[in-house]
């Protein structure tokens, strides 16, 4: 820098080790793919140990080779095989499905809004899920179909984009959408659809389920039905945002530079939101308001393997799905009594201090 | 190259180009220069096709700009802003490596080709030292260096700038222009908007002067760069000498206490600062 030469001329060895650590990170984002890929399989297998009734892990083994047809499975138990495999291995694999969606979901939003303080919970686009769902459930079409898909999703999903735009439209101020405001448009956004969620339930306590369970989340009493019902909305909207995930990248670089650089960023931006909108009715409608896994994965992710997107969406998701399937068997077998907590007051209560943490660190270092 | 005709654009209710024309051809190295608010990033917009064009038009090698795909347009046409708006920590390679963006064909990322032509760029801003820094953790001026890497590494014929080294010290501002200067030399088109005179009378061959949203003045660096043209359109005192090195013409500033009674009436009409939202914060 100090001295000036034409610019053209470098020395060889340079590029050769910058070359050579863009290896060495590649290596490091397939080496964190391969464990989080193991991790989750050895987790929805673990998961499986944990329980109100005690199985021996060897018989816990034995029924899953015996369901899966490796080991004549005569000598197993009925009882334990329904308990592993219908009560629990289905409830492991809702969560870890959540958990991707709402990770995935969470980085989108972080993405496009330019807001490290997004994720679904926050800007209220979960909330809006609920409120679609429960008045779903409040009208009467619960058990619904659309094409073969079930109805709550497709609510959940109206109740999510009807709440990213109203959240959109309250946070911008003077034509600029600002970080902070989005939030606190987020907050009035869910506050206020909480509201209309207890009072539909007050209405009506039949046919709307547990209030606790739209707002705080659980899966208690979820199993491959629920799991069904959302793969086809997740599995969409994870298509969706992968075919448009290096526009991502470039997004942050700005609107205006985005589009100097060929991108169609309204496009781009409106297909990303239901993409990632999909992802939130299809978490909501199973699963109820889960916050802070879509907020704090992503970061835990770009802090140790930087901001590029397809990287980024890919090892979230990946931590989203174990971080959600643990906290929900924490859930499970957090109180001595047998009684279940709401996962979402599990993830709240990890999650709550790292926002903390985020908001205090942003100031300082953050420059915009 | 690029030729623009009766061009009108602006934002909401408010134009801001007023029936704008100028040809450019290919090769030149022209400056936009212009007071606070006069239109220079809102033209730079509209040839770069962030901003609609309301009336008049834009052709880049004899097309409409409307009618070029946008990835098409980035091929031809790179531009570089006041200073980088980057929202997360990409490593600086990332960002240089996003200027393949318009290159890239099918689902697939970036090529062993296009790290090659990244790192080329970078080589050139003398910024690939800061290839696997943050961009979030690099100074101004380094920032800047990478943003004007990433534009290279789009390999167009032209380049567009929007004040480009306002934020930057003397010797990174003179290594910039050193560099246009010498893609310039290899036929690049480069339009550029500058605050800085001096810096603008040293590098372009060509200067458009803006006002209010107008051409009032444009031509040659030599015909356009003297006392009365420089000292009406900026509205304050400007003399203009020879650069003891190069010989280009240079502008003094006329402190205003002395020039109230030598030269203007009114001191307070004048530092009043300009009306009206600057265009810049456009985005």
């Amino acid at each position: 820098m100090t001295n000036r030469p034409s610019g053209t001329k470098t020395v060889d060895p340079v590029r050769a080790g910058i070359l050579q650590k863009e290896r060495h990170d590649r290596g490091r984002f397939v080496g964190l793919l391969v464990l989080l890929l193991l991790g989750s399989v050895a987790s929805v297998f673990g998961a499986c140990l944990f329980g109100r009734l005690e199985i021996p892990p060897w018989d816990v083994l034995k029924t899953f080779l015996a369901t899966s047809g490796i080991v004549e499975g005569s000598e197993i138990d009925a009882t334990w095989k329904a308990v592993v495999i219908h009560i629990r291995l289905s409830r492991i694999c809702l969560s870890l499905l959540v958990g991707v969606a709402l990770a995935v979901a969470g980085t989108v939003f972080q993405g496009i809004l330019r807001n490290p303080l997004a994720d679904p919970f926050t800007i209220g686009v979960s909330t809006g899920a609920a409120f679609g769902a429960s008045m779903a459930l409040f009208l009467g079409l619960g058990s619904g179909q659309v094409l073969g898909f079930g109805f709550i999703p497709l609510a959940s999903l109206g109740g999510a984009v009807a709440a990213l735009f109203a959240v959109i439209s309250l946070g911008r101020i003077n034509g600029r959408l600002r970080r902070e405001t989005m939030v606190l448009a987020g907050i009035v956004v869910a506050t206020f659809l909480s509201a209309l969620i207890s009072l539909v339930k007050a209405l009506d306590e039949e046919s709307v389920s547990s209030i606790v369970f739209w707002v705080m989340g659980s899966f208690q009493g979820r199993g491959w039905r629920h799991a069904a019902l959302a793969l086809p909305y997740a599995v969409a909207g994870l298509v969706m945002i992968w075919i448009n995930s290096r526009e991502l990248d470039i997004l942050s670089m700005g609107d205006v530079q985005a589009k100097q650089m060929g991108v169609h960023t309204d496009r781009v931006r409106l297909r990303l939101m239901i993409g990632a909108s999909l992802l939130t009715a299809a978490a909501v409608s199973v699963s109820g308001v889960i916050g802070f896994v879509g907020l704090v994965v992503p970061h835990l992710i770009r802090m140790s393997m930087g901001a590029e997107h397809r990287r980024l969406l890919v090892l979230s998701g990946l931590l989203g799905g174990i971080a959600l399937l643990w906290s929900d068997v924490l859930a499970r077998i957090l109180l001595p009594g047998g009684e279940e907590l709401p996962v979402g007051v599990v993830t709240a209560l990890m999650g709550g201090p790292f926002f903390c943490f985020l908001l205090k660190r942003r100031g300082a270092k953050v420059r915009i | 190259m690029i030729r623009v005709e009766a061009l009108c654009c602006g934002y909401d209710k408010k134009d801001v180009l007023k029936n704008l024309s100028f040809h450019l051809k290919r090769g030149e190295f022209a400056g936009v220069l212009g007071p606070n608010g006069s239109g220079k990033s809102t033209l730079l917009f509209a040839l770069s096709g962030v901003l609609p064009i309301r009336s008049g038009s834009v052709r880049i090698n004899g097309k409409e700009i409307s009618r070029i795909s946008m990835r098409a347009r980035a091929r031809q046409m790179a531009s570089v802003p006041q200073k980088p708006e980057i929202s997360f920590s990409f490593k600086c390679l990332s960002i240089v490596l996003m200027g393949r963006y318009p290159f890239l064909s099918g689902w697939g990322g970036y090529s062993a080709l296009d790290v090659e032509k990244a790192l080329e760029a970078m080589a050139r801003t003398e910024t690939l030292h800061l290839a696997q820094r943050m961009i979030t953790d690099v100074s101004g001026g380094e920032a800047q260096g990478v943003l004007i890497a990433k534009a290279l590494a789009q390999e167009t014929d032209i380049l567009l700038l929007d004040e480009p080294t306002s934020s930057l010290d003397v010797a990174r501002k003179i290594q910039v222009f050193d560099l246009l200067k010498q893609k310039n030399s290899e036929n690049t088109t480069i339009l550029c908007a500058l605050h800085d005179l001096n810096l603008a009378a040293l590098y372009c061959d060509r200067l458009i002067f803006v006002k209010h949203g107008k051409i009032v003045l444009d031509g040659s660096t030599e015909e356009t760069f003297n006392d009365e043209n420089l000292s009406e359109i900026y509205e304050t005192d400007v003399r203009v000498s020879r650069h003891p090195v190069t010989g280009s013409p240079q502008a003094h500033f006329v402190p205003g206490f002395k020039a109230a009674s030598s030269v203007h009436g009114h001191v307070l009409g004048r530092r009043e600062p300009v009306s009206g939202g600057n265009s810049s914060d456009y985005g």
